[in-house]
């Protein structure tokens, strides 16, 4: 059986990263362990929770049900890349405006997710897609009421409208 | 109030480093020369090992060692504790089978702990441990809650005859048994309480680290309770003197109950990395979490209720059979008697109750502490059964509560269960709720959704519940291993900002602002200069941790006495820098001053003073640091009214909830922001309870359930948003006058939900979870 | 997850040799079945083939009567293009209730249908709608490529290259997910072409299926009222925890006589 290496090389927040991989290594192993940016967070095994959700070129994917082969080449944001400096990105700051976070776990997934629902559905959004559209991100500590609240508004917030 | 103190929502102060990702969790952190540990399962739910051969596994690529049962015990390690002693109708303690780590010579579950591989990487430790080569010899498996105790079932534990862990009875059996021949009315229900897993999102992970240097232990746990974890690892299970270990539980993504326990893999990290002396990680996988988390809940029950021709209760009646499991974890007696029993008056003034508790071993993981633990147990079956007395007499299910509410003039008031509730107001709740819920426009509401085809439900659920579990003496008395008070330690340096240590641990509750807010408050320092620090035994001195809603009504306590402490020293240290009498020094925004002058000094000059004493008070320590324990005389009580209504297709049974309101009591608010996340997310548990969640085992033990495609966690789309407000009443024994907030939602939340189901099928009751199916099939039988 | 060796090709050719010189290889397409799958350990395949640079499987296609995915085409894709929107708008829809978003942005239709979970949403629309499965090999009418549970006619190192939709006068997909998973429980597509009603049904049984005696009840009319007289046979109906047989059946009555609804 396979036991050699590959080499992958890819943009992450913006920086060209490189490294050895195994076949079988996740890109989520490849960016917290070989990379050590922890914020991507493992929370289930099935592609379920969403705490894993990063972006790789420019959509919403899981990166616990993606080979780090796989993103050979491509361009990965994670939630480390969002922020300006000491900055918050206004979607982050929208969690932390209203109460969109306890524990933090699944945070950073919620995060990514939110923008990938901002990129498609615009800055004007609803409750009732909000809420469909978390349905691959799942939270135990909050009841979802203000991550919604806190969707609306960073989607607000990044038209210009906060 | 000013802006950053108490009753203000402040922005917490804990959340940038989680929306960077800079947030640190046991996962996240590795250390040099770190390996990675797999543990290989029972695939059975109860078997004989015959033999283990784990040599193909030691010689696998990059395997650093293979450890079992055999290695722990000739170590002298473990085995795991339960921590709470109930004394059953034969007058002996519960029967405590033998709960090893690492198993020797049997497995009781699907998930026990038969070995564990240690590897450079976690995929050679995961290959290696398909190696381990067990020859298991199968026995038939006990898994039904209702049927575990009856004859003819196969015997789990030598220690347990008829797999019965205790029966224990509560209360007057004749005086009620006398109440309900003579009653006018007789209502009861069969009802079961669905075992739940509770799934903090972050799965539990250890990274064990020995010192040869210094024979020191340092353990990274998913803890709720750092101190509690060291105390039983090293006391009970033999690990390391308390003074050569050390437990850091640094962010912790959720507990829930779940990560309060020792579990196996944490002693045995622990253990490991000395042994191989190398840093051990183990990290769970999410089925790991479904199979070998304790689970929560799991009663099957028979509620009876006597009345008089008025509908006022005149004496209730409680049989109850709980799944403890296969083995003990660490609080699993105490949660289906003392925290379920004695909170079997809900609200009302029912003078005679006497219950029967019989916990039963099975073949299925260990059941514990979950979200309200016993409570949510105890209200869903008074408020479900109120709702039945409600429906034979009647009576609307909002009058009977009145007519049987603890008036607000009979408070304290003494429940013929224990405990003696210290503060309410429940037709205010219940009045609030009401009125949030426009409970007088259902009836219009219920013939518009009839007219597109649907029913409408409307469900009321008045709970009441026990937080912050104390006193000492009382946990003592009824056999509890431990003392509930709580720590605390603020800490000045010498330029003036503030380290608070406190023993109870956040893991979400957002214990950073909320105490920062409460020294903000009371010493007057700017609430950025206030760090609060938590979660590790080498840090903060001795603390019980977070669970039961305790951690502001005991935890901010003892912070509030070791603030008052500071400021009584600071008097004296002010009177002698302003040359006053200590007498006439009074403190107010963070400013000692001389009454009726202008003469002042900073709390920062003063703890500046006390670290640079050239000009200092005769008897007096140098030094601006004060520890304060609090040992509250009192569990404390929040309660409140829920109402929820619901929209059922009767077609398909999918059920939507279109209206949540809850009015709660928690007592005065440090940060209504805060408390009300805490109520959101508390009433989606109960909701996931009510509607989703439902742990199934097959009749083999296997565990159906093992993961997020098969157990339905609620999501954002099965929620609606809630409507939250509070009646808050002051109560009596508590120095902030405050009460817990994290678990109310999980127990108000049931009952409210099945009460308006039911309300909407016309029918007399549907268990828990009323998933799509059965509330269909519910419509069906009532049509 | 166990080793394996992996080829990233960017030809359906290369992606055939490199299939023929494995023990036991696997294509690998959106991965969002398959890699969970192997993280439990469930397949263990010795090679791993990845398609996702093959540009010739990607794209959408309408001409005249047909829509044309390729099979690497994402669920997200399908949900988002104006033009299966335009033609066959329950398509679009089904597409776009595949999964969650992110699982959306990486689920193909090839990968959906070679895998045939009996709870899939695609298998219902390639039945339903009278679709054409094009291989490297072959077409295979839709009505033929579903052979039972996780089986279809692809032979080994068939690779699949687009499905051809014929676009229907009307159409619509009703789903009754389960709770946990959001797969589907029962899913019923209905189809008004110029030759009569079709129905297909997936979720509910062992593999996606067409429903004839809801065809024939229907009778190329699409009067919800009909469906009340069918007999969904219980004893063929997939029963689990989240569902039983019965529910089942009568689940696919429901999602029938919503679809013919929608339809309207």
């Amino acid at each position: 059986m396979a036991n050699n290496k590959i080499n992958v090389s890819l943009s992450v927040n913006g920086k060209a990263v490189s490294g050895e991989v195994e076949s079988r290594t996740l890109l989520v192993q490849f960016l917290r362990e070989q990379l050590g940016l922890t914020g991507t967070h493992i929370g289930c095994d099935t592609s379920q929770c969403g705490a894993c959700v990063v972006h790789m070129d420019g959509k919403s994917v899981k990166a616990c049900t993606l080979l780090a082969v796989q993103a050979d080449g491509s361009e990965v944001t994670t939630i480390e890349g969002l922020a300006q400096g000491a900055e918050l990105h206004p979607m982050q700051q929208a969690f932390m405006d209203n109460h969109g976070l306890q524990c933090g776990f699944c945070t950073p997934g919620m995060i990514m997710t939110a923008l990938d629902i901002v990129n498609r559905n615009g800055n004007e959004l609803d409750e009732a897609t909000v809420r469909k559209e978390l349905e691959g991100n799942i939270c135990r500590c909050t009841g979802y009421h203000n991550i919604v609240k806190s969707v609306q508004a960073g989607a607000k917030a990044m038209g210009g409208n906060s | 109030m000013t802006e950053f103190g108490i009753g203000a929502s402040v922005k917490r102060k804990e959340d940038r480093r989680f929306l960077l990702g800079k947030g640190r969790y046991t996962d996240d952190i590795n250390v040099a020369g770190q390996t990675h540990a797999v543990f290989v399962r029972s695939p059975h739910a109860h078997a004989a090992i015959k033999s283990i051969d784990s040599s193909q596994a030691e010689s696998a690529p990059g395997v650093v060692a293979v450890l079992t049962g055999e290695d722990l015990a000739a170590d002298g390690i473990g085995p795991l504790i339960c921590g709470v002693t109930v004394t059953g109708d034969d007058g002996e303690p519960h029967k405590a089978p033998l709960h090893p780590a690492l198993a020797q010579g049997k497995v009781n579950y699907v998930g026990d702990h038969v070995a564990v591989v240690i590897a450079e990487t976690v995929g050679q430790a995961r290959d290696a441990a398909e190696l381990v080569d067990v020859d298991y010899d199968v026995l038939p498996a006990v898994t039904s809650t209702a049927e575990a105790a009856e004859s003819g079932q196969q015997q789990i534990h030598e220690v347990a005859p008829n797999n019965v862990c205790f029966n224990w009875p509560f209360g007057d059996k004749e005086a009620v048994q006398a109440a309900f021949e003579s009653a006018h009315k007789v209502s009861s229900l069969d009802l079961v309480n669905n075992r739940m897993v509770t799934n903090p999102m972050e799965p539990r992970a250890a990274l064990g680290e020995f010192n040869s240097g210094t024979d020191e232990i340092t353990l990274h746990l998913t803890t709720q309770n750092p101190h509690v974890h060291r105390l039983v690892l090293s006391a009970f299970n033999q690990l390391a003197p308390e003074h050569k270990l050390r437990v850091v539980g640094p962010d912790v993504g959720g507990g829930f109950g779940a990560k309060i326990f020792v579990y196996a893999e944490e002693l045995v990290v622990g253990w490991a990395c000395r042994k191989i002396n190398r840093p051990v990680k183990w990290t769970a996988d999410r089925t790991e979490a479904f199979l070998a988390d304790a689970h929560g809940r799991d009663h099957v029950s028979l509620a009876e209720m006597a009345m008089d021709e008025n509908g006022k209760f005149l004496a209730l009646r409680v049989h109850t059979k709980a799944n403890l499991g296969a083995y003990l974890s660490t609080f699993g007696t105490m949660v289906p008697s003392y925290l379920y029993a004695f909170l079997l008056a809900g609200q009302y003034a029912t003078p005679l109750i006497y219950s029967e508790v019989k916990a039963v071993f099975t073949n299925t993981a260990p059941v514990d502490a979950s979200r309200g633990a016993g409570r949510p147990e105890a209200t869903y079956l008074l408020e479900r059964l109120v709702d039945i007395c409600a429906a034979d007499m009647g009576l609307d299910p909002a009058e009977i509560r009145r007519r049987n509410f603890i008036p607000i003039d009979a408070f304290p008031y003494q429940t013929p269960v224990v405990q003696c509730y210290d503060s309410g107001d429940y037709n205010a709740a219940l009045d609030k709720a009401i009125e949030l819920a426009d409970y007088a426009g259902f009836a219009a509401r219920a013939e518009e959704a009839k007219s597109r085809g649907k029913r409408r439900g409307i469900g009321i659920s008045s709970y009441v519940e026990a937080c912050g579990i104390a006193p000492s003496a009382a946990v003592g008395q009824l056999g509890g291993g431990v003392g509930l008070w709580e720590s605390a330690q603020v800490r000045f340096n010498p330029t003036g900002n503030v380290q608070v240590f406190t023993g109870t641990h956040s893991h979400g509750q957002g214990h950073e602002t909320t105490f920062a807010q409460l020294v903000c408050d009371q010493l007057g320092v700017p609430i950025e200069n206030i760090e609060v620090i938590h979660g590790d035994t080498a840090k903060t001195q001795f603390g019980m941790g977070t669970y039961g809603s305790r951690s502001l009504a005991v935890g901010g306590v003892a912070i509030a006495k070791a603030c008052e402490k500071l400021i009584a020293k600071g008097k004296k240290i002010a009177a002698h820098a302003l040359e006053a009498a200590e007498g006439d020094i009074e403190f107010a925004d963070g400013s000692f001053s001389v009454a009726g002058t202008d003469k002042a000094m900073s709390i920062g000059e003063v703890a500046f003073n006390a670290y640079v004493p050239h000009s200092y008070p005769e008897g007096v320590e140098p030094g601006f640091d004060e520890n304060a324990f609090f040992d509250p005389t009192n569990f404390s009580f929040p309660a409140g009214t829920h109402i929820c209504e619901v929209e059922v297709d009767p077609d398909t049974g999918v059920t939507e909830i279109v209206k949540y309101s809850a009015v709660d009591d928690f007592g005065r608010l440090i940060n209504p922001m805060i408390v009300e996340g805490q109520v959101h997310g508390g009433i989606a548990h109960g909701v996931g309870q009510a509607m989703l969640e439902g742990c199934h085992y097959d009749s083999d033990g296997q565990l159906i359930t093992a993961s997020f495609m098969d157990y339905a966690m609620p999501r954002a789309d099965n929620l609606p948003s809630f409507d939250v407000d509070y009646a808050p009443t002051d109560p009596p024994d508590n120095p902030l006058g405050v009460k817990g907030c994290g678990e109310a939602g999980a127990i108000g939340a049931p009952p409210a939900v099945i009460n308006a189901i039911v309300n909407a099928l016309g029918v007399r009751h549907i268990d828990m979870p009323a998933t799509p199916e059965n509330v269909w099939r519910a419509a069906r039988s009532a049509a | 997850m166990y080793e394996f060796n992996y080829h990233k090709v960017d030809k359906v050719d290369a992606a055939v040799e490199a299939l023929q010189g494995a023990e036991d290889g696997k294509l690998l397409a959106g991965g969002q079945t398959m890699l969970p799958t192997m993280k439990h350990r469930l397949a263990s395949p010795s090679d791993i083939v990845d398609l996702g640079d093959v540009a010739e499987l990607k794209g959408i296609q309408v001409s005249g009567n047909t829509v044309t995915i390729g099979a690497m085409t994402t669920h997200a894709e399908v949900a988002a293009s104006s033009e299966v929107q335009k033609a066959i708008p329950a398509l679009a829809k089904l597409a776009g209730n595949i999964g969650d978003p992110a699982v959306r942005n990486r689920g193909t239709l090839g990968g959906s249908i070679a895998n045939n979970d009996p709870a899939a949403d695609y298998p219902a629309a390639v039945i339903a709608l009278g679709a054409t499965v094009k291989t490297n090999q072959r077409e295979i009418a839709g009505d033929d490529f579903f052979t039972g549970m996780f089986e279809t006619a692809l032979d080994d190192n068939e690779v699949i290259v687009s499905v051809s939709f014929p676009v229907p006068d009307k159409a619509a997909y009703m789903k009754f997910e389960n709770p946990a998973s959001r797969y589907a429980i029962v899913g019923v597509f209905v189809a008004q072409i110029s030759d009569g009603v079709r129905v297909a049904v997936t979720g509910a049984t062992p593999c996606a299926h067409r429903a004839l005696p809801i065809e024939e009840a229907l009778a190329g009319e699409l009067n919800a009222a009909a469906i009340e007289a069918v007999e969904i046979p219980v004893d063929k109906m997939n029963s689990d925890i989240h569902a039983s047989a019965e529910y089942r059946a009568h689940l696919v009555k429901v999602m029938a006589r919503r679809a013919v609804e929608a339809c309207g």
